[in-house]
């Protein structure tokens, strides 16, 4: 047996925290990055005595994310209580649901090398974050005390379990950023990977092709970025896979990426895995969950990823490849729909999207909502394409102050005289001149090296500082010669 | 008659016409703890001071012409399992010795608008868990009848306190007895409500599903007032039903001919006293004699109550009391790594009993012992609520005696812990079953208080009430007092 003759079974578990103001069960505040144990109170702290109230936004949250990922939503619920001990745990218990899940039996679906791929969605449920320990020291193992910041402790969380429908790092990266484009879609997380507020574990075994029986699975924590989910499973892909045609054991164990190593390394395994005695929570009466409520969440759903592809391909006649990436964020998507209302050529306004606008996005590492950039800034710089009265290089230059500055690039080109030169009588003039100061070149040109048109042309842009027409141009210089 | 022995309704009346101010019912309520208090050990902590500063600030407002609460000047006492802001509460345990809690439970919010004075945090057993307020982390609590004898539990401070006059009413909380087993041992009305009725927010948790707080009170008008007084939705505790309580007043004097008890004949087999059964029968002849009728009928499922209670109450503490881990505040034991850091704060911080019951409801919770332990025992439970229902479809009430027996002597029981877990065999079910009970003196065994439960249908206080009314108007058990012993003197 050879390594191709292996398959990759993954599963993702994926922790989204909600954009709530307030935690899950109690008013404290969510706002990230405030002094240690400041957005806290005795429900949070785990006081004696202190009982939970559900935050109704977090039920409605959890409830949209199921619907968003197809998945049909309970109609009688619970929290449940999972028991353990930890520093960063107050109650000793996080909040969470055990057998009742608010939503379930869902899927995403991706494209992998053109191909559509159905991902399976287990389950959605809710649950409460913990708090943070900060090591004195370089590391926990050669810390010499620990400090407990309870700030986060009590946020919400929904997390999302597919089934074992991942077949490579690869899909599983697609998969991530199709679920983080749909959560950001619905406005009920930012999925800040770098503030912990998407957070990603992995399980992941190899068999047999063909094979339907699973294998032993190894759960991968620590993957903090989209990039070392990717790197984190190709590597424990690899090393099973290796493992197996070795004809070594592979052990059932929580593996931790290295992210500085490259490497997973073996945590602990599950033998001595904790007994979370789960039961269900006391203190927080079920859920009965009412359909209309449901039906209503639902109507509210904004346009979703997949809708939206498929509207701008069949509305504006664009490429699937346009589609894609238009649509990848809901605000570039927004964005687009602007432009279009405003300029008749779909295509051109996503080739300027695509080209313009995502490149100085990329470049200045900014969000769209993050510049002083309008629709209307777009289609007025394709407008004056149009009309022929700025060429496409001063375009870009035009466009690329207003994405700094936010001013009417209309104002920009009148401002510094770019409007281009197209009268026949003083172009013809410059051309005349630069015929008459580059006798050789004329001559090459004559001689059959068509290059040099190109250097006679740039001339002409030079003398008028890139104003000139450029088709004029050339039509001047072909009658001339 | 002395100021300290008086009820609520009768204090309330003199504040309210001058006759008294509220320092002085305050005072009165002081020296007379200080009398007894050395006998009867019914406090924790004192908050004398600060009751006197409250007495002026009543008195003052009064003197002002201002509206006060329904409770002004009234001296009252709070177990210690009840959240108070900067006084101290222990839960009578080693680990919460020297706790403070940053906020007040909802019940203290409540009863401090109503203008009551907190005069101290009483006696427990640790974290309630314990029927003769024996497992104190710091002492027993003598039993004013009789000083050799405990005063029930796991409420005994605050039961004995009422009954010695060291304030005219109480708060217990009342898990599977707590309330109505040290009301009867200590001949005064214990009212544990139905669940959901009273907030739960700042009582320390024993079991979520079962505890409830309640009063002590030395007559059923007052438990009535008392009752007025922290009734009612909480936004802070979502198991409180939303509807609004009645003004439980209007249930006293009202008539209960033709009213149909029911007497469940397991609260009457083997293990109940007997001559607790005579008491409780000359009882029932009242009620007979004002126009009830009076029935037997059966509870099938009460055989299995003590079971099922000791399966759940302890995996619901084990699960609460995984936050006294000397982490956050409480004692802490140090040590090298934060695991021995929770084994060592939660071995010597926690009593025997407390360890013995963690212990019970972890294992109940474990892998493979969940479906034969704890849903099994939910189900049973569900049994033991549909015996109720049923029997609520023929009888307003049902009566019972409250404990099977009188009070037992302090060290007697101590070491036997399932001849004390017998001991709240009668008022376990009605935890289970979520529904009010109400343990009222009717009469005395070899001069020991003799204490019956009436229980009602969830919510139905007000009929517990009422039937409780009509026989205390008609005995006169609710007015005899205990004579303090101090230093070999009797002290009325």
């Amino acid at each position: 047996m050879r390594k191709e003759d292996l398959e990759t079974v993954i599963g993702l578990e994926v922790h989204v925290e909600l954009s709530t103001e307030s935690k899950a069960f109690c008013r404290c505040s969510t706002a990230f990055g405030a002094e240690p144990n400041t957005q806290v109170c005795p429900v949070c702290l785990g006081l004696p005595g202190a009982l939970p109230v559900l935050n109704k936004r977090v039920l409605e949250y959890a409830i949209k994310t199921g619907l968003a990922l197809n998945c049909s939503i309970a109609s009688q619920s619970k929290f449940d209580r999972k028991n353990y001990f930890y520093p960063d745990l107050p109650k000793a218990y996080q909040i969470s649901q055990f057998d009742q899940p608010i939503a379930y039996d869902g899927y995403v679906d991706i494209t992998v090398d053109g191909q559509a791929r159905r991902i399976g969605v287990k389950r959605v449920h809710m649950e409460e974050d913990a708090g943070k320990l900060i090591h004195t020291g370089d590391d926990i193992a050669t810390a010499t005390s620990s400090l407990v910041d309870l700030n986060r402790a009590g946020v919400p969380l929904i997390e999302i379990v597919t089934e074992p429908d991942i077949r490579s790092p690869e899909e599983a990266r697609l998969y991530l950023t199709k679920l983080k484009t749909i959560i950001q879609y619905l406005g009920v997380s930012d999925c800040k990977m770098e503030e912990g507020s998407l957070r990603c574990d992995a399980n992941l075994s190899v068999r047999p092709r063909g094979s339907s029986k699973l294998g032993t699975k190894s759960e991968i924590k620590n993957m903090n970025s989209f990039r070392a989910v990717f790197r984190g499973l190709s590597f424990e892909e690899e090393r099973q896979k290796e493992a197996f045609l070795a004809g070594e054991e592979i052990v059932q164990e929580t593996r931790h990426w290295d992210e500085s190593r490259g490497i997973t390394v073996g945590m602990r395994s599950k033998e001595e895995a904790q007994d979370y005695r789960y039961f269900p929570d006391p203190d927080l009466p079920p859920l009965a969950i009412d359909p209309t409520w449901v039906e209503d969440i639902r109507a509210d759903l904004p346009e979703l990823p997949d809708v939206r592809v498929a509207r701008f391909i069949k509305e504006y006649g664009l490429p699937d490849y346009d589609a894609e990436v238009l649509t990848t964020s809901q605000r570039v998507a927004d964005f687009y729909d602007d432009c279009v209302r405003l300029h008749a050529d779909p295509k051109a306004v996503s080739n300027w999207i695509m080209s313009e606008v995502l490149r100085l996005l990329n470049a200045e590492g900014k969000e769209l909502e993050e510049t002083p950039l309008t629709p209307e800034h777009v289609t007025k710089v394709l407008k004056l394409m149009d009309e022929g009265v700025i060429s496409g290089r001063i375009a870009k230059d035009v466009f690329e102050e207003t994405f700094h500055t936010g001013r009417d690039p209309e104002e920009i080109v009148k401002e510094r005289g770019l409007v281009q030169i197209s009268d026949e009588d003083e172009l013809g003039r410059i051309v005349a001149e630069v015929l008459e100061a580059n006798p050789n070149v004329v001559e090459d040109y004559r001689n059959g090296k068509d290059k040099a048109l190109g250097y006679l042309i740039g001339q002409v842009m030079k003398a008028t500082r890139g104003k000139a027409n450029p088709q004029m141009v050339n039509r001047l210089f072909k009658e001339k010669l | 008659m002395e100021l300290w022995d008086l009820t609520v309704h009768e204090l309330s009346r003199l504040l309210a016409t001058g006759e008294v101010s509220a320092v002085e019912v305050t005072q009165a309520a002081l020296e007379r703890a200080q009398q007894v208090e050395p006998a009867v050990r019914a406090f924790v902590t004192s908050t004398a001071d600060q009751a006197v500063v409250e007495a002026n600030t009543v008195d003052a407002a009064r003197a002002r012409g201002e509206q006060v609460g329904p409770l002004a000047g009234i001296p009252m006492a709070l177990k210690d399992n009840i959240c108070t802001r900067g006084v101290r509460t222990t839960c009578c345990s080693r680990l919460l010795e020297k706790f403070a809690p940053s906020y007040d439970a909802t019940v203290v919010r409540r009863l401090q608008e109503a203008g009551a004075i907190l005069m101290g945090k009483t006696n427990m057993d640790e974290f309630a868990m314990g029927s003769s307020t024996e497992n104190s982390a710091f002492f027993p609590t003598h039993n004013p009848w009789d000083l050799e004898r405990v005063p029930g539990g796991s409420s005994g401070g605050s039961a004995a306190a009422v009954a010695a006059g060291e304030a005219v009413f109480s708060l217990g909380s009342d898990t599977g007895g707590s309330i109505r087993q040290p009301a009867a041992f200590c001949s005064v009305v214990g009212l544990k409500p139905s669940y959901g009725r009273v907030s739960r927010f700042g009582v320390t948790a024993f079991a979520s599903s079962l505890d409830q707080v309640g009063p002590f009170t030395k007559d059923v008008t007052d438990c009535a007032l008392v009752l007025n007084a922290i009734a009612g939705k909480d936004e802070l505790d979502p198991t409180s039903v939303v509807d609004t309580p009645p003004d439980y007043r209007q249930f006293l004097g009202k008539d209960i001919k033709g009213l149909r008890i029911g007497l469940p004949r397991e609260y009457f087999a083997e293990g109940i006293d007997d001559e607790v059964k005579e008491v409780i029968m000359k009882a029932v002849g009242v009620l007979e004699g004002l126009g009830a009728v009076v029935e037997e009928t059966s509870l099938p499922h009460t055989e299995y109550a003590p079971s099922v209670y000791y399966i759940l109450a302890p995996a619901e503490a084990s699960s609460n009391m995984g936050r006294l881990d000397g982490v956050r505040y409480g004692r802490r034991v140090e040590a090298p790594d934060v695991d021995t850091l929770y084994n060592r704060t939660r071995s010597q911080g926690f009593g025997a009993e407390v360890r013995r019951r963690l212990m019970i409801g972890t294992y109940a919770l474990s892998a493979g012992n969940y479906e034969v332990f704890y849903q099994k025992a939910q189900q049973v439970r569900t049994l033991i609520v549909r015996d109720f229902e049923q029997a609520f479809t023929q009888y307003d009430v049902l009566l019972t005696p409250t404990s099977p027996t009188t009070p037992f002597k302090i060290g007697e029981k101590i070491d036997d812990p399932l001849q004390m877990y017998l001991s709240d065999i009668c008022t376990i079910p009605v935890n289970l079953a979520g529904i009010p009970g109400l343990s009222l003196p009717c009469g005395f065994s070899q001069g020991l208080p003799v204490g019956m439960q009436l229980l009602a249908k969830p919510f139905a206080e007000s009929t517990l009430l009422q039937v409780a009314y009509a026989f205390e108007q008609n005995t006169d058990y609710h007015k005899q007092r205990p004579q303090v012993t101090v230093g070999g003197e009797s002290n009325a």
